[in-house]
C-alpha cells in the first residue's frame, strides 16, 4: 500500500478545496494580473484531477512567489530563482506528485536563467508558469529581463540599452516540449492551457502574461488579444519547430508593439519526458523512490555485501 | 611506529598510469600483511607535469605520510612539454627523477626509466648520490615495455623491477592484475613484470642496499580505500539514494563513486548545471521523503549558500560533503589546505543553523558520513561533512569489519499518515509542521502526497503552518526552537565520541588539530613522547555545534597548546578562541599553507622550537604565530 494515498486518489474535488483558510485573500494590488493565475490554477486542477495533497507548487520570490500563500497543497517558497531544481528533484523522488513550479519574468528569465534552459533542455515531466509582467514588482518597479528596450525606471534611468528576453523561441531552443502564451486578460484560455500544461508527459512552459497596473501596464493595455491557435491571420503547425520558431519571433516581437498574442506554440507528444529517458538507460527506479522508506520488508543494501570486496 | 618500513614513490607525469599503478601495488602490499598509507601529489592537468604517489608500508598500523621516503621508481615524464629558455616550467622530462631527491633518504634506493630519463642533465647528480649512498639502478623499462609491445606498460616493468629490488615475490601483485585486467593485456604484462623482475635480478646484487620490504601479518581481512570510497560508503549506508551535483576537483571523487553506485541500488545522480541548482535538487528530494546529499569544493561550495540557507530556513534535511581545496578562488585545485573551514560555518545569510563536521581519518570518514546523515534527518537540519583534498584522496586498510554495520534509512521524526491524523492542523486542515514547542526543537514533518500532511515550506519566516508571519514572538520562538536543536545535536555528539585523543593522558603540552591533520599529529605525538617530550593531542570533528567542554578540559590539563592546522590565518585556533572566549595567551599556532600536508617531522620540530624551547621557527615550509602576549 502507498504511504501516499493522496496519490491517485479518485475523488469529486471542489474548487474551494484551493483555497486556504489561514490566509484567503491575496495582498496583491487591485487589478494584478496574478490574480488571473491563481484563479486559472484553481480551475484546471480539478479539471485534471489534481487534489490538494497530491499538487506540490514550487514557487520563486517575487508577488508571483506569493502563489502558494494562496493556493492551498503543499507548498515549497523556494529562493529567487530556483524553484525550477527543488521541484524536478521533487519529481525524480516521487513521480507521482503533480509537480508545478511558478515565478515572475526576473525569477525565470534572468536569477534563474540557467536552471530554465537546463530543466527546459531535460524535459522534465512538470508545468512552469511565469508570471511576465516585464518589471519587477515586489521591489518597486525595476526594469525587468522582459521589459522593453528603452524602458525607463530608477535603475535604469536613461532607457535600458538591452533587448528584452524572448522567452518563447529560449524557451523551444532549450528544449522545452510545451510552449505557450496566455495572459490574465483572457481567463477561460488560461485556464485550458493550464489543463494541457500539465496533462503534458514532459516540460510545459507557460509564459503568463500578468499586467501589473502598480508599476507597468493595466489590464486595458493587453486588450485585445489575439488566439493564434483560432485566428485565421495566423498560420502554422504547433508541432513543426521551424514554423513554431517563427510564430514565436513574430508574437514576441508584436508584444512590444502593442499587439497581445496568445496561445499554444509549441507542443511535441513524441519526446519522452526526462524521467522516461532515464528509467530506459536504468537511472532511475521503476517505483517511486519515496515510498521505499516507507517499506517495512525492503532489505537496505550495505556497502560491506555490495562494494567492499573490490577493496579486499 | 615501526623501524624497518618501505615508502615507496613512483613518480611520472599524469596520464602514466600512476594511480592505478600505484593502488595495486599498496593493494599488494596489504595482502601480504602490511598496513599500508598512501599520500598523492598531482597538478591540476590531464598531461604530463610533476605527479607521484607515495605508499608507506609497515608491520604496524601507519597514519600518515611519511618524513621522507626511501625508494623512488621514476617513470619518466611521457607528456612533458619540450623545454624551452626562460620557460617557467623548465625541463619537464627530467622532473620525475630530479623533483624527487631532496626528500630520498639516506641509504635510499632510485630506480628510474633509462629509456626517458638522462641524469647526466641533473646537477651535480653523481655527486648527491654519492653523499646520500643512494643505489642507483637505471632499467630500460620503455624497451622492455616495447618488446611486450605496449609502451604504457613501463609501470607495470617498474613495479617487477622494485619487487626484485626489496625481496617482495611477485605473487599478490600478479593476482591483483588477474583480477583488473582484460585477457588480451593480462599475458603481455605479467610477461613483463616477470621478464623485469628477472633481468634486475640477474643484473643486480639487491643485498647491495639496505631497502627491503617488510613482513607483517593481518589478524583479520583488510580493504584498501580511500577517504572518498569511505564518505560514500556512509552515505549508502544510510540509506542516501539521491545526489546532485556539479564536477569540481577534488569533490568529484565522492559524485562518482555514487553515481557509479547507485543505479544498481535503484538510486538517483544528477549531474546537474551549476552548485546552485545541485544543492536544491537535494533539498527538494529531501523534502518529497528521500534521504539525499550533494557536494562540491570551496568554490562550488559558494554556490549552495543560497539553498543552505534555504534548509536552514525550512528545516530540510541535507547532507553536503565539501571537499577542501587551496584557496581563494581557484586557488591550487589539487592541493590540499583546510581554509574552507569558516566559509563552511558561515557562510549564508542570518545566524548559522547548521552542522559541520570534520572527519579526521578514513574510517571516522566513514562513520561520519554517516552521523551526518543521522544527525542531519534526526534533528531536520543541514549536515555538511568537511573534508579535504589529502583525506579524500588518501588511501589505508583499514579492518573489512569496520563496515560490518547495520544499515539505516530512517527518514527521524517524519510521520505516517495516522499519525498525521492525530497532529494539530489550522482549521481549514493545515498540518503544524512548524510548532513552537517541540521535544528538542524538532517539530515532526509530513512529506508531499500524504493525506493530512499538507503545509507550505519557505525560506521566509512562518508560523507553524508554515505560512509567511512577520509576528516578532512568533519569530522569536521559531529561530529559538530551531537553534534549541543545536544544543540537542551537541548532547547528541558527546554520546558519539568524535574527538580523538592521542598520547599520554597526562602530559605537559598540547596539540590540538582538527579533520585530516589528525593522523600526522598522532605519529608526530608517538615520536615526541619516544624522544622524552610529554606531550598528548587532541583532534577536533565537531565543528558545529562546537564541543566546548572537551577542547576546555584539554586545554586546562596542559601547560601550553600548538594548534595545528592547514590554513594561513589560523582560522581552526580562531574558532576554539571563540567558542571558549578566553586562551589566547595559552594557544600558538603551526600553519601550513604551501599545497603540500604536514610531514610528522615537521610537527615535531615546530614543537620543539615553538613550545619547548620557545625560540620560534626556522623553517620554509611551516609559520609560526605566537600566542597572544608573547
Amino acid at each position: 500500500m502507498s504511504a501516499f494515498s493522496a496519490i491517485g486518489e479518485e475523488r469529486e474535488i471542489d474548487r474551494d478545496e484551493y483555497t486556504p483558510g489561514v490566509e484567503p485573500q491575496p495582498t496583491w494590488c487591485p487589478g494584478c494580473g496574478d490574480f488571473g493565475v491563481l484563479k486559472a490554477l484553481k480551475q484546471a486542477l480539478p479539471e485534471v484531477g489534481r487534489t490538494p495533497e497530491e499538487t506540490l507548487l514550487c514557487t520563486g520570490i517575487g508577488c508571483s512567489g506569493k502563489l502558494n500563500s494562496y493556493l492551498d497543497s503543499y507548498g515549497f517558497h523556494t529562493i529567487h530563482g530556483r524553484s525550477l531544481p527543488v521541484a524536478r528533484a521533487a519529481k525524480l523522488a516521487n513521480p507521482g506528485l503533480e509537480v508545478i513550479a511558478a515565478g515572475g519574468d526576473g525569477d525565470g528569465y534572468g536569477i534563474g536563467g540557467n536552471h530554465f534552459t537546463h530543466t527546459a533542455r531535460e524535459n522534465h515531466d512538470m508545468t512552469y508558469i511565469v508570471f511576465n509582467n516585464e518589471i519587477f514588482g515586489l521591489t518597486k518597479g525595476q526594469t525587468s529581463p522582459t521589459s522593453p528596450k528603452g524602458h525607463k525606471s530608477k535603475t535604469q534611468p536613461h532607457g535600458s540599452a538591452k533587448e528584452p528576453v524572448k522567452p518563447l523561441s529560449l524557451s523551444l531552443n532549450a528544449g522545452a516540449s510545451y510552449v505557450a502564451r496566455t495572459a490574465a486578460v483572457n481567463p477561460n484560455q488560461a485556464k485550458d492551457i493550464l489543463v494541457e500544461a500539465m496533462e503534458h508527459d514532459g516540460f510545459a512552459h507557460v509564459d503568463f502574461l500578468t499586467q501589473c497596473p502598480t508599476w507597468n501596464k493595466d489590464a486595458r493595455q493587453y486588450v485585445p488579444y489575439i488566439d493564434v491557435n483560432g485566428s485565421d491571420d495566423y498560420e502554422f503547425d504547433v508541432t513543426d519547430r521551424v514554423e513554431a520558431a517563427e510564430m514565436m519571433r513574430t508574437t514576441e516581437q508584436a508584444l512590444y508593439d502593442g499587439e497581445v498574442l496568445t496561445g499554444r506554440f509549441y507542443v511535441d507528444e513524441e519526446r519522452p519526458s526526462y524521467q522516461q529517458e532515464k528509467q530506459a538507460i536504468g537511472e532511475m527506479p521503476e517505483e517511486p523512490l519515496a515510498e521505499r522508506y516507507w517499506d517495512d520488508d525492503y532489505e537496505w543494501e550495505r556497502s560491506y555485501d555490495r562494494f567492499l570486496d573490490k577493496h579486499a | 611506529m615501526t623501524d624497518n618500513e618501505l615508502i615507496w614513490r613512483i613518480s611520472g607525469g599524469s596520464g602514466d598510469g600512476i594511480a592505478s599503478t600505484s593502488q595495486n601495488f599498496a593493494k599488494a602490499l596489504m595482502r601480504s600483511g602490511l598496513h599500508v598509507f598512501t599520500h598523492r601529489h598531482y597538478p591540476s592537468r590531464i598531461r604530463g607535469g610533476h605527479t607521484y604517489t607515495e605508499i608507506r608500508a609497515a608491520a604496524d598500523p601507519v597514519t600518515s605520510r611519511g618524513d621522507g621516503y626511501n625508494f623512488l621508481l621514476a617513470l619518466g615524464d611521457s607528456f612533458a612539454r619540450n623545454p624551452q629558455e626562460e620557460a617557467v616550467y623548465g625541463n619537464e622530462e627530467i622532473k620525475p627523477l630530479s623533483e624527487n631527491l631532496d626528500e630520498l633518504r639516506e641509504g635510499g634506493v632510485i630506480v628510474y626509466d633509462e629509456g626517458l630519463l638522462d641524469p647526466s642533465d641533473i646537477p651535480d647528480f653523481d655527486e648527491r648520490v654519492e653523499a646520500n649512498d643512494w643505489h642507483v639502478y637505471p632499467l630500460d623499462l620503455r624497451g622492455l615495455a616495447r618488446e611486450q609491445g605496449r609502451e604504457v606498460m613501463r609501470n607495470t616493468a617498474g613495479v617487477g623491477a622494485t619487487c626484485a629490488l626489496i625481496g617482495m615475490d611477485l605473487g599478490h601483485v600478479e593476482d591483483l592484475m588477474s583480477d583488473a585486467m582484460p585477457e588480451k593485456i593480462l599475458e603481455p604484462n605479467l610477461e613483463i613484470l616477470e621478464t623485469a623482475y628477472e633481468s634486475v635480478l640477474e643484473e643486480y646484487d639487491a643485498d647491495a642496499h639496505d631497502v627491503t620490504v617488510p613482513t607483517g601479518e593481518h589478524e583479520e581481512q583488510q580493504v584498501l580505500l580511500s577517504g572518498s570510497d569511505a564518505i560514500s560508503y556512509g552515505a549508502i549506508d544510510e540509506g542516501c539514494r539521491f545526489i546532485a551535483g556539479y564536477p569540481m576537483t577534488p569533490w568529484t571523487e565522492v559524485f562518482t563513486i555514487m553515481t557509479n553506485n547507485l543505479p544498481e541500488l535503484g538510486g538517483i545522480s544528477e549531474q546537474v548545471e551549476d552548485e546552485i541548482a545541485a544543492a536544491a535538487m537535494a533539498v527538494g528530494a529531501s523534502h518529497a521523503g528521500v534521504k539525499a546529499m550533494s557536494g562540491s569544493s570551496g568554490g562550488g561550495f559558494a554556490l549552495m549558500s543560497e539553498p543552505l540557507g534555504l534548509a536552514e530556513m525550512t528545516e530540510t534535511p541535507v547532507v553536503l560533503v565539501e571537499a577542501m581545496r587551496a584557496g581563494p578562488s581557484t586557488g591550487m585545485p589539487t592541493k590540499p589546505e583546510q581554509s574552507d573551514l569558516e566559509h563552511v560555518l558561515y557562510t549564508s545569510q542570518g545566524d548559522s543553523q547548521r552542522v559541520v563536521l570534520a572527519p579526521g581519518t578514513i574510517e571516522e570518514a566513514y562513520e561520519q558520513s554517516r552521523l551526518a546523515f543521522e544527525i542531519a534527518y534526526e534533528y531536520q537540519i543541514p549536515a555538511i561533512l568537511l573534508y579535504d583534498q589529502k583525506l579524500g584522496g588518501e588511501m589505508l586498510n583499514v579492518p573489512k569489519s569496520h563496515f560490518d554495520r547495520e544499515p539505516n534509512a530512517d527518514l527521524g521524526k517524519t510521520l505516517s499518515e495516522a499519525q498525521l491524523a492525530e497532529q494539530p492542523h489550522t482549521p481549514d486542515g493545515k498540518f503544524h509542521r512548524f510548532q513552537h514547542e517541540a521535544d528538542d526543537g524538532v517539530s515532526p514533518r509530513s512529506v508531499p502526497g500524504q493525506k493530512g500532511g499538507r503545509y507550505l515550506a519557505t525560506g521566509n519566516e512562518h508560523g507553524p503552518s508554515g505560512h509567511i508571519n512577520e509576528d516578532p514572538d512568533n519569530r522569536t520562538a521559531q529561530i529559538d526552537r530551531r537553534l534549541e536543536k543545536l544544543a540537542a545535536i551537541r548532547e547528541r555528539l558527546d554520546g558519539a565520541g568524535t574527538q580523538t585523543y592521542m598520547g599520554p593522558e597526562e602530559a605537559e603540552y598540547g596539540i590540538l588539530t582538527f579533520g585530516s591533520q589528525q593522523g600526522t599529529v598522532r605519529e608526530a605525538v608517538e615520536v615526541l613522547n619516544a624522544d622524552g617530550h610529554s606531550v598528548k593531542a587532541l583532534g577536533v570533528s565537531d565543528m558545529l555545534p562546537f564541543p566546548n567542554a572537551e577542547v576546555e578540559a584539554f586545554i586546562e590539563s596542559v601547560d601550553a597548546v600548538l594548534v595545528v592546522e592547514m590554513t594561513a590565518s589560523g582560522q581552526f585556533r580562531g574558532l576554539v578562541q571563540k567558542n571558549l572566549g578566553r586562551y589566547g595567551e595559552k594557544l600558538s599556532s603551526l600553519l601550513k599553507y604551501n599545497g603540500n600536508p604536514f610531514e610528522p617531522a615537521e610537527i615535531v620540530d615546530g614543537f620543539e622550537s615553538i613550545v619547548v624551547e620557545g625560540s620560534g621557527l626556522d623553517s620554509s615550509t611551516t609559520t609560526f604565530v605566537p600566542a597572544a602576549g608573547d
